[in-house]
Formats: structure tokens, C-alpha cells, sequence
């Protein structure tokens, strides 16, 4: 019927030679495209972090130096009032900033699928700031906040002379003026987030539960949330890595000020490094801003990768 | 001469090996489908003729030429894809010749072919639309068009009409058919559905858990199916399956014994079936075409067939036939019968089993006796 | 008669209804309005001091309608307004940015759709475990890499310039455009690139003939992506440069610190405009696509 196995091994097929040396470049050529780029995040990822955490136990003050000093930076780090103010600032910044972001863009998110007329005007309305920097949203609030030009003047030029709003002056109060402007500036990304969340459900769900006799209220708390809780995880992660890395905002709204009440682990990390030429234990404060967005990262991608492999494992 | 053959050919995908030692060969012309439930191997067994998928080891050949390392658009092969895989951002004119297009086929000659197949598939109006405006049954001609346009050595389709809904898939698969015959190029045809297999194929592959289960004409692979798997899974409803004694008829003749309700039924074998020693235990397969409603008038017509009573528990009509659930014992049964004459539910009535038709498994090897 | 009791009582439940209906309406119209206006007022502000004059500012306060009306603080801001010395305004700084912003956003994108695409349809051997690496960059905070960088910008020469910035902005973003392109990639039916590779299409082709037409919504992501946080960045701009060559970003700080005594106001708003304006007009422009596309498939 046909050639046997015998004769397939003494008659080779006509065309079979190594492949030629186009062929081998386009073979390779996936790997040729990502070497540079990869090269780079790694020098970037592993050789910086390294070089850092090297830097940050040596004796390096005004230039870097590879004097091996253990863990002095750290030890005067954590000694400085200064340092703990701004860690604890980080602390209280992230979970009012956090909160207060998710619960307004969940408000707003909700508010919009109502089916109201102009949604896409209100979405940009309330998507505006995202697009406009740290800088600059601190700068025009900081003069809101300015007791002389700002709120505080605007409303007793209007009859309430004895009116006081100096939250970004008051040490004790300034912290709150900057998670104040920075909810306003991130409130509308977790809306965006929330709301393609929300689109996302399946409207079957809703009907059933419409049926059900459930209340809008009742329907959203019970089964349209629960739906999207990985959602809420994802917004809040994405918002601590702004919190942690927060330097812009501070920066351009109280510069740390009055005092050093609003100092943070970002703009701490500046003044060493770069103002008080203390480079080795500005290193050790970098790597503990890392160490704080680990704390965060890693158990979430532990847990995003142990979901991942469930529902590999139930679809 | 064989346009397609496959010998010893094995695929692991790391320590799991999907593919063990497959043997396959089409002679040029034929249509051969690959069938088997969902992860027997049948789509990486296609991935790989297409050399989409490397061989472990083996050997795979094109005409006379061993194409295992050469490169899918060398292999001069055209392939329609369950998903159709139609470039979206490109007209249908413009998918039906980017083949050509990537291998300098000039211009006019390009022209030329698409008019060809575009008359052939009925799809001319089409020529300048985008897959997003057509429908599930256009998308398929086109997807078809994109490979007839090449005039390939081999054709491979893997599931092309599993997302069409019921209706279209029994046209188009009447379609492919005379597409077939028309053009008369080797095709290697995968697909879940036994009736598509068993309506196209010159020859079915039965493919399961990596192994070709059986490799013969429809019909064969049908009445003498080489083991259990392949009578479960060609045929709907599937074949009956019940374990049985082999024994000496009063005939004195082979006869099969089983546990009926009411008693023990002794059938006898067809003439020349010389099965084994009595009180071996083997399973009996008969098809719920070869279980009706008895009459003596058919006795007298057909020998073979032989009787049973069994009470009914489901009738499920479906129009043209009905099918029913009778208890044989512990197990149930299923039987076809004409609307006209079929049972009611609970009654008990008298079957006929036609046992020319019937075939014997050994339990344990689960292979043909 | 048992009919029209019916009705009566059908009429008043729906007319219940209807008033909670427009109770729960008002409430919802109510809440936005109030949040539109806590998220335009700011924008407001600014916006009517650059065409106020700082006099009026002074007495009438910052946030106010304007009762004057001059293009003259725009025209300062842009060409002539002092910081720390010189005065040249923000124009070079504007354009300082414009061309760190531009060749950065479009070198990471281009880089980032060609590894999306090959970690997406060439996978290979340890290419997640590469994709989960590049990833990483995602996360890093910039303060781990300013004593590297500046190391590093020294040696190549490239301190206190554009193309300095230029570098730190790709290498940066790579792995966020790297993440985005691979994302929507992968949604990407496969089918299509062994249909292409057996109509004869290769690496490049297919790329170039599949993959980049069906690629428009991630790009228009990505660059939004890029473009806006490259223009709005402000550690590397503050660290890395100084002066003339500085991105706005760092001369809107130096600006607004410099104030004397009496605030210019006017001046000040426009520069933030004009810093602002760039990623206003390019969210503007595409913000529609962005939110689509960033939530089909670029944060998962």
C-alpha cells in the first residue's frame, strides 16, 4: 500500500538541509527584539536595587564610597524623629488617602450607572485631574488652602470675619490638607475602575436579583460588589504605590512644611541624598520605602498568582 | 501513491506525552477524519501535519518529502481553522490572497486566483467586506476560500463548522463534501462529531487518550468497531453495552446468557462466531437500531433476530424515531423504534435484538473478540 | 366594580413609585452637581486669575469672577517671567518637556508593543518568568534608582540633559508599556498567527501586517500612559537637571517658590495652564479610548 518503514530510512525526503542563515535569524528573531529591553529592566530592577542597598551600608556621605559601615545608616535612620514623622505620616497618608479615594470613586462609580444623561461629560469631569500632574494640582491648592488668598479669605470677604480654615498652616493639620488634594486628584481613577467593574457584571445577575424583590441598595451590597471585590483589591493596590512613592504632591503643596510636619519617606529620601549630602543613609531610607511597598506587593501577588492557578484549575 | 504519512509519531509536552506512537496514512484524494473527544490529541496531531507544533519524534511526510522540521509555509499545506482565523483588519479579498501576497506571487496572478475561488465558494459580492460584516456561514466560505486559493498539496481543517449553529453545519458540511469532490485534494479533517466524521471521511482515525483507536472506512469503524471506546463514541445513542456469560444455546449452538428482568435470557450468537469456551465472560454490544418492538412476521424474515420481554421506563420522541429506555436487569437499554409502534411508558413489551448485527467485547482487554 | 378598585389601588402604588422614582433622581443629579463642583472649581480658579490682573487679584481675592480682563499674565509667564535669575519664562522648559516627552513616550511604546508581542504570540522557554522580571519595574519606586542614575548619567555624559531624562523616562517605562501591549496581545486569538505563518508570514510580516492594524486601542493607551506621566513626572526633572535645562515640571516649583513677598497670582496660573495643558488637551483628545482600553485588558 505503501513505502514501509525500511524505506523510509534509506530515502530521505528531497528537502530537508539545515536551515539556512535567514531562517536562524528569523528563528532567533523574538529573542533579538527582547534583549535590549530586557537588559535594561534588569539593570534596572536588580542592579540598581543592589547597588543601592550596597550603598546604603557604606560610610558614603557627600559622594558615594564603598566603606562597609553594617547597618549604621539604618540605625541613625530610624534614630531620627524626623524619619519617624515621615513613616508615620506615610501610615496615617495612605489609609485615609486609600479609603477615602475607593469610597468616593465607588460613590461616584454608583452615581453614574444609574443611568443618568451626559455620562461621558460627567466621567471627564471627574477624570480630569488624572491627567494633570501632582505638581500642579499641589500648587493651585496650596493657594486655596493659603489663609491669606484662599478659602479662608473667600468666605469672610463674604460677612463671616471670624471664619478660619488654615488646615495646610497648622502643623497639626497640614497632613490632612494632603490626603485632602490627593483624594481629590485619584478619586476619579477608581471611579473609572469601579465603573468598568460595574459594566462588567452580568446583567442577568441584576435581573435575578430585581426579580428577587431586592432593593438598588440590596442589589449592590449583595450581589454586585461581592461580584467585583477583586476590583476593590486591584484599586487599592495601584493607590498604595502612588501613596508610597508620593513626592510631587508634598513637594508642590507644603514642602514638607510647617515645620517637618508633613515630611514623608520620599521627600526625606531627597534631602539626604541631595541637600544635606548624606548619601549612604539616604540609600537606607530608599530601601525602606521598597521594604514598604514589598510588605504591600508580595502578598498581593501571591494571592493574584494562587487565584490565577484556581481558576486555571476549575476552567 | 500517499500524499500523508505518519509513522511512530510521538508529542510530549514536558513529562506528559499526548501523542504515543501514532501510525496514519492517506492515500492522495482522500479525506481522512481525525475524531475523539476533547483532549484525545486529534488538534496537536493537526497542529503538527501543519508544523505548528514540533515532533518529539517520528516521522511525518508530504508526499514523499519528511517535513518534520520544516517550516509550516514550506510544507504547502492550507488549513481552515475552528475559529476561522480571518485577519479582521484585512477585506476578505485581501485574506484570500495575503498568502500569495507574502510569497511574491505578483499581482495579476493574484486577481486571477481570487476570481477563481470567489466563484467557486459563491463569495464574490463579499470580496470587499471585512470579516466583522459577515455572517458565521460567510466567514466559513471565506475561511475555505483562503485555503482552495493556494492549491495546496494538503488540506487540514480543524473543527471548521463547530461554530455554526445546527442548521448551517449540516449545509456546509454537504458543502465541503462536494467541495471535495470537486477539487479532490488530500484533506485532513478534525472534528468532535462522529456524524461528520462518518458523513465525509473515506477513512476515520478514532483517536483517543493519544492513540489511534482505529483507522478504517466509516462503515467498518461502525459495524466491526475495534473496541469499546470506538462503539461508545461513533453512534447516537451509544451502543448498549451488556455483560454477558457465553453458553450453549438450546440449540446447541454458541449462545450469550445475561441477567433479563424476570429471568435469565440466553441469545444465540450469529452462525460462525466461534467465540471462546463456554462461561467465558465477554460483554455484549448491540446498537439501539438493532433493539425493536418483535414481531414474528420480522422473526420469520431475519433468523438472527431474537427476543426478550422488558419493561419500559422512558420513551423520548423525536419526531422522525423514538427512542426508548427499557430495564434489562440492572442496566438499561436503549432501543429505537418507529413513532407508529412505539411503547408506552411502564408497559412491558417484547423486543426484538437482531444479533447479526450485535458484537462481543472481552471485559478485560475491552477489545473486539 | 372590583376592576376600577383594582386600578385605584394599581394608581396609587405606581404613583409612589413614580415620586420615589424622582426623589431618587434628584438625589443622584444632587450629588454629582456637588462633586462637579468640588472638581471644577480648582481648574475654574486657575483659569480666570490667568486672565485676571494681579492688582484686582490682591484686592478682590483668589477665587473670584474676574471683573478685569488681560492676556498679559500668559504673555509673561511664557517669555518673560523671572525664576531664580533668569527670565525667559517657561518657554524653554515647555519645550524642555515637549521634547523629553515626546521621543520618550514614542521610543517605549514602540519597544514596549514589540515585547508585548513577542511575550505574547513567540513565547518561549522562561519568557513568563522574563515578562514577571520586566514586570517588576512596574513597582520600583524612583528613589531606588537616583543614586544609580546619577552614577550612571555622569558616566555617559548625560547630566542636566533632555537626554538623560530621555533615557530614565524609556528604560522606566518599558515595563509598563512592555505590560499593557502583552495584556491585550494576548487577546489576540493565536489562530491568527498560525494562519499567518501558514500563508508564509514571518516574524516581522506578521507583526508588521496583523498584530500593529489590530493594535490601535493598546497604543492609544500606552501613549496616553506614557505621555502624561512622563510630562507630569517631577523627582527625576528636580535631581537630574538644573536651570534652563529643567522640564516644566521642576520650573513651575522653582516659580511658585521664588515668590517675594506679594504673590503674582496671575502669572502663576497661567504657567500652571501651560504646564498642565499638554496632557489636558492629550487626555482630551483620547480619553475616551483610555478608560476602554486600560480597563479591557491593561490592569488585570
Amino acid at each position: 500500500m505503501s513505502t514501509t518503514a525500511a524505506d523510509a530510512a534509506r530515502v530521505p525526503g528531497p528537502a530537508s538541509p539545515g536551515p539556512s542563515w535567514r531562517e536562524r535569524l528569523t528563528r532567533i528573531a523574538p529573542i533579538l527584539v527582547l534583549a535590549p529591553s530586557l537588559a535594561a529592566s534588569f539593570i534596572y530592577v536588580f542592579v540598581f536595587t543592589i547597588w543601592t542597598l550596597y550603598i546604603s551600608l557604606s560610610n558614603s556621605s557627600l559622594l558615594p564610597s564603598y566603606g562597609f559601615v553594617g547597618l549604621d545608616n539604618y540605625a541613625s535612620l530610624w534614630s531620627n524623629r524626623r524619619w519617624n514623622i515621615a513613616y508615620s505620616n506615610l501610615f496615617l497618608f495612605s489609609a485615609f488617602y486609600i479609603v477615602g479615594a475607593m469610597a468616593i470613586g465607588l460613590l461616584l462609580a454608583i452615581l453614574i450607572d444609574q443611568k443618568v444623561r451626559g455620562e461621558a461629560a460627567w466621567r471627564t469631569i471627574f477624570l480630569y485631574p488624572l491627567a494633570v500632574s501632582f505638581i500642579v494640582t499641589g500648587t493651585v491648592w496650596s493657594w486655596l488652602y493659603n489663609p491669606v488668598d484662599g478659602i479662608q479669605m473667600l468666605v469672610r470677604s463674604l460677612g463671616w470675619t471670624n471664619f478660619n480654615f488654615a488646615l495646610a498652616s497648622d502643623r497639626n493639620t497640614a497632613i490632612y490638607a494632603i490626603i485632602i488634594t490627593g483624594i481629590w486628584q485619584s478619586s476619579g481613577f477608581a471611579m473609572a475602575l469601579f465603573l468598568a467593574g460595574l459594566r462588567s457584571v452580568d446583567p442577568d445577575l441584576v435581573k435575578a436579583a430585581q426579580i428577587d424583590g431586592a432593593s438598588t441598595f440590596r442589589t449592590y451590597r449583595r450581589v454586585i460588589l461581592p461580584v467585583i471585590a477583586p476590583i476593590f483589591l486591584a484599586v487599592a493596590v495601584v493607590q498604595i504605590q502612588f501613596a508610597i512613592k508620593t513626592f510631587d504632591l508634598v513637594a508642590a503643596l507644603t514642602r514638607g512644611g510647617p515645620g517637618i510636619s508633613t515630611t514623608f519617606p520620599a521627600i526625606y529620601v531627597y534631602d539626604l541624598m541631595f541637600q544635606r549630602g548624606q548619601i549612604g543613609e539616604g540609600a537606607a531610607a530608599a530601601i525602606m520605602m521598597l521594604a514598604a511597598l514589598a510588605v504591600v506587593l508580595v502578598p498581593y501577588s501571591f494571592f493574584v498568582v494562587w487565584r490565577h492557578r484556581r481558576e486555571s484549575h476549575h476552567g | 501513491m500517499s500524499s500523508l504519512t505518519i509513522r511512530n509519531l510521538r508529542k510530549s509536552f514536558g513529562s506528559v506525552e499526548v501523542l504515543k506512537g501514532i501510525n496514519i496514512e492517506a492515500r492522495t484524494g482522500e479525506f481522512i477524519a481525525l475524531v475523539g473527544p476533547s483532549g484525545c490529541g486529534k488538534s496537536t496531531l493537526l497542529a503538527m501535519i501543519a508544523g505548528l507544533e514540533t515532533v518529539t519524534e517520528g516521522e511525518i511526510r508530504i508526499g514523499d518529502r519528511l517535513v518534520n522540521s520544516v517550516a509550516p509555509k514550506d510544507r504547502d499545506i492550507a488549513m481552515v481553522f475552528q475559529s476561522y482565523a480571518l485577519y479582521p483588519t484585512m477585506t476578505v479579498r485581501e485574506n484570500i490572497t495575503f498568502g500569495m501576497e507574502s510569497r511574491g506571487v505578483p499581482k495579476p496572478q493574484r486577481e486571477e486566483a481570487v476570481k477563481r475561488v470567489a466563484a467557486l465558494l459563491q463569495i464574490e459580492p463579499l470580496l470587499g467586506r471585512k470579516p466583522g460584516q459577515l455572517s458565521g456561514g460567510q466567514r466559513q466560505r471565506v475561511a475555505m476560500g483562503r485555503a482552495l486559493v493556494r492549491d495546496p498539496k494538503l488540506f487540514l481543517f480543524d473543527e471548521p463548522l463547530s461554530n455554526l449553529d445546527a442548521k448551517l453545519r449540516v449545509d456546509m458540511r454537504t458543502e465541503i463534501k462536494k467541495l471535495h469532490h470537486r477539487v479532490g485534494k488530500t484533506t485532513v479533517y478534525v472534528t468532535h462529531d462522529q456524524v461528520e466524521a462518518m458523513t465525509l471521511a473515506s477513512r476515520i482515525a478514532v483517536m483517543h487518550q493519544g492513540q489511534v483507536q482505529q483507522f478504517d472506512e466509516p462503515q467498518a469503524v461502525y459495524d466491526r468497531p475495534a473496541n469499546m471506546f470506538v462503539a461508545g463514541f461513533m453512534g447516537s445513542p451509544a451502543m448498549n453495552f451488556i455483560p454477558a456469560k457465553l453458553t450453549t444455546g438450546p440449540d446447541g449452538k454458541p449462545a450469550v446468557s445475561f441477567k433479563a428482568t424476570g429471568g435469565t435470557a440466553v441469545l444465540s450468537l450469529q452462525d460462525g462466531i466461534s467465540p471462546g469456551a463456554a462461561g467465558r465472560d465477554v460483554i455484549l454490544g448491540v446498537r439501539p437500531e438493532h433493539i425493536f418492538r418483535y414481531s414474528p412476521e420480522l422473526k420469520a424474515a431475519k433468523k438472527s433476530i431474537a427476543s426478550i420481554d422488558a419493561p419500559v421506563e422512558m420513551v423520548e420522541p423525536t419526531g422522525a424515531e423514538t427512542i426508548g429506555l427499557m430495564r434489562f436487569g440492572d442496566l438499561e437499554v436503549t432501543g429505537r423504534f418507529d413513532p407508529d409502534e412505539a411503547p408506552r411508558m411502564g408497559e412491558t413489551i417484547t423486543l426484538g435484538i437482531d444479533m447479526s448485527h450485535a458484537c462481543l467485547f472481552d471485559p478485560t482487554t475491552r477489545n473486539l473478540i | 366594580m372590583a376592576d376600577a378598585a383594582l386600578a385605584r389601588v394599581h394608581d396609587r402604588e405606581a404613583s409612589a413609585a413614580f415620586r420615589r422614582h424622582f426623589l431618587s433622581r434628584v438625589v443622584i443629579y444632587g450629588l454629582l452637581s456637588i462633586f462637579a463642583i468640588i472638581y471644577l472649581v480648582p481648574l475654574l480658579v486657575v483659569v480666570f486669575n490667568s486672565f485676571r490682573e494681579q492688582p484686582e487679584i490682591a484686592q478682590n481675592g483668589l477665587i473670584a469672577f474676574p471683573r478685569s480682563f488681560s492676556f498679559h499674565a500668559w504673555a509673561d509667564a511664557w517669555s518673560t517671567y523671572c525664576i531664580g535669575g533668569t527670565c525667559e519664562g517657561m518657554r524653554r522648559n515647555f519645550l524642555n518637556s515637549l521634547w523629553m516627552a515626546i521621543p520618550a513616550t514614542i521610543l517605549s511604546t514602540l519597544l514596549g508593543a514589540m515585547n508585548g508581542y513577542v511575550l505574547s504570540k513567540w513565547r518561549f522557554k522562561g519568557s513568563e518568568v522574563l515578562f514577571t522580571l520586566m514586570l517588576l519595574g512596574v513597582f520600583m519606586p524612583g528613589q531606588i534608582a537616583l543614586m544609580p542614575w546619577a552614577f550612571l548619567l555622569g558616566k555617559l555624559g548625560l547630566t542636566n540633559s533632555t537626554y538623560g531624562l530621555i533615557l530614565i523616562h524609556v528604560v522606566q517605562g518599558i515595563s509598563f508599556t512592555t505590560l499593557f501591549c502583552r495584556n491585550y496581545y494576548v487577546s489576540i486569538p493565536d489562530d491568527l498567527i498560525k494562519a499567518a505563518r501558514i500563508d508564509g508570514a514571518g516574524f516581522w510580516r506578521i507583526f508588521r501586517k496583523i498584530i500593529l492594524p489590530l493594535s490601535p486601542p493598546i497604543l492609544i493607551v500606552t501613549v496616553i500612559w506614557q505621555f502624561t506621566g512622563i510630562w507630569n513626572e517631577y523627582l527625576f526633572g528636580v535631581v537630574f537637571t538644573s536651570g534652563r535645562e529643567q522640564p516644566i515640571t521642576a520650573a513651575l516649583v522653582a516659580l511658585t517658590a521664588s515668590g517675594t513677598n506679594v504673590r503674582a497670582y496671575d502669572v502663576m496660573s497661567a504657567a500652571v495652564l501651560i504646564g498642565a495643558l499638554p496632557p489636558l488637551l492629550v487626555y482630551f483628545l483620547g480619553g475616551k479610548y483610555f478608560v476602554r482600553g486600560l480597563t479591557q485588558g491593561a490592569i488585570k
